[in-house]
């Protein structure tokens, strides 16, 4: 099955085919091995499945270039449909459409947070060239205060940034918007 | 600067069009990734060694997609691997910019500057290119090199027009590597072959260029900047000395895997 760019494949699982939709029911519990609380799912990664019958087929973009749980990711997904039974499964990965934040699905964001890392703002000024740029507000997760500032943009993984918290003082990860 | 013989073995080098351009966006990434990677453990403070490292493996990411797009032009048994591991110094196709040794913080950072200005700008205009891989790849690509630009721009602003010692670093730095920026111009043949136009580029680097050193209160240079052939494989002694670390482990254990 195939899908229109601009949306992402867990909103439409329901559209999948019984075969396709039992392959995405397993990917919904292979995990980010850097943010074990998401699924490959809840990433918005997953952005094609075709169940060829002798074989399957995934298809995967990245999130970061370099990010180095995508490798690993990819192995994940191969172990999980081999252990339901499929034996040739094949993965591909995308680089076009880029992806983005905004493929995350709300459950994810709602786990992340219960996680303690600040789910990303809705895409707005990632390409924001502006220098020294006021900071963008982001919710501590763990006291919902909006009084935050960013320590570094660059953080423990690639995708997120640091923030700390004024009101009750916790460092923090933010999933930064990408 | 002494720069090394053109022993070039032709037949190693990929043909022009897709796969040469690709190998040199390739070597130029993995390269700045490699020397900023340096920094592990060694950033200024804690938060910019973090920085610092999180730009090199965005760049060896880009790299990375660089290079597996080269290998499947290149055919045969060529992969990511064997193009970063296993070519000579004189295979290498990367600006010399970039293979310089890392230097102090405001050397990295300028480098950086510079490089990040240039990608941006290349990248911009690689999104429409009519290879549709190379393109897919700018398009992922430049939201991190949008990131990295902020960061080395707001980094030389702060070194140029912040304390004296951070003042006077800078300027030795400016005055180092402003004879390296002209090649990052200048066409090689495998770039006119897909259609890059450089001197667009160079227009609107020059624009970010004057528009930040100004802001740092830097002095744009007027000297000449003509040190060239990295695109063609002549490089500076720089390079097998970074090469001899990076291809250690797979010139020392072929085939070697973690």
């Amino acid at each position: 099955m195939n899908y229109p760019n601009d949306s992402n494949l867990a909103s439409q699982a329901s559209n999948l085919a019984t075969g396709e939709a039992k392959i995405f029911s397993i990917l919904q519990a292979v995990h980010d091995p850097e943010v074990p609380v998401l699924s490959v799912t809840d990433l918005g990664i997953i952005r094609d499945v075709k169940d060829l019958g002798n074989s399957v087929e995934i298809t995967i973009t990245p999130t970061y270039s370099g990010c180095p749980a995508m490798d690993v990711i990819s192995m994940n997904i191969r172990l999980a449909l081999i252990s339901h039974g499929y034996k040739n499964v094949i993965i591909k990965q995308v680089l076009s459409p880029a992806w983005t934040t905004d493929w995350m699905t709300e459950e994810g964001k709602q786990k992340l947070k219960e996680y303690g890392i600040a789910p990303p703002n809705p895409k707005q000024q990632v390409c924001n060239q502006d220098l020294f740029a006021p900071d963008e507000a982001v919710q501590c997760p763990h006291c919902n205060s909006y009084h935050t500032h960013r320590i570094s943009e660059f953080g423990s993984t690639a995708c997120k940034a640091l923030y700390q918290c004024d009101d009750c003082r916790e460092p923090f990860d933010y999933f930064k918007c990408h | 600067m002494e720069q090394s013989s053109n022993n070039l073995d032709t037949s190693k080098i990929p043909p022009s069009g897709g796969g040469g351009a690709a190998l040199a966006l390739a070597d130029n990434a993995l390269l700045l990734g490699h020397r900023n990677s340096e920094w592990c453990g060694h950033g200024p403070v804690l938060e910019q060694d973090i920085a610092i490292t999180n730009i090199s493996l965005d760049l060896i990411g880009q790299a990375r997609n660089f290079y597996q797009y080269a290998a499947s032009l290149i055919g045969g048994d060529s992969n990511e691997d064997k193009l970063a591991y296993l070519r000579e110094a004189g295979e290498f196709k990367n600006c010399l910019m970039v293979e310089l040794p890392r230097g102090d913080w405001a050397f990295t950072i300028l480098r950086q500057f510079f490089f990040s200005a240039y990608q941006f700008y290349l990248y911009q205009q690689l999104q429409q290119n009519k290879d549709e891989q190379l393109a897919a790849i700018a398009v992922k690509s430049i939201k991190e090199v949008t990131y990295h630009l902020r960061w080395s721009s707001e980094w030389v602003i702060r070194l140029g027009d912040g304390t004296g010692e951070s003042h006077k670093r800078i300027v030795k730095a400016v005055d180092e590597l402003w004879p390296y920026t002209g090649e990052l111009f200048l066409p090689a043949s495998y770039e006119e072959k897909m259609g890059i136009d450089l001197t667009s580029v160079r227009d609107n680097w020059i624009q970010k260029i004057n528009e930040v050193l100004a802001e740092a209160t830097l002095a744009v240079p007027s000297s000449k900047n003509e040190q060239t052939g990295g695109k063609e494989g002549r490089h500076t002694e720089h390079l097998t000395d970074l090469l001899k670390d990076l291809q250690y482990l797979q010139r020392t254990y072929p085939g070697m895997e973690w």
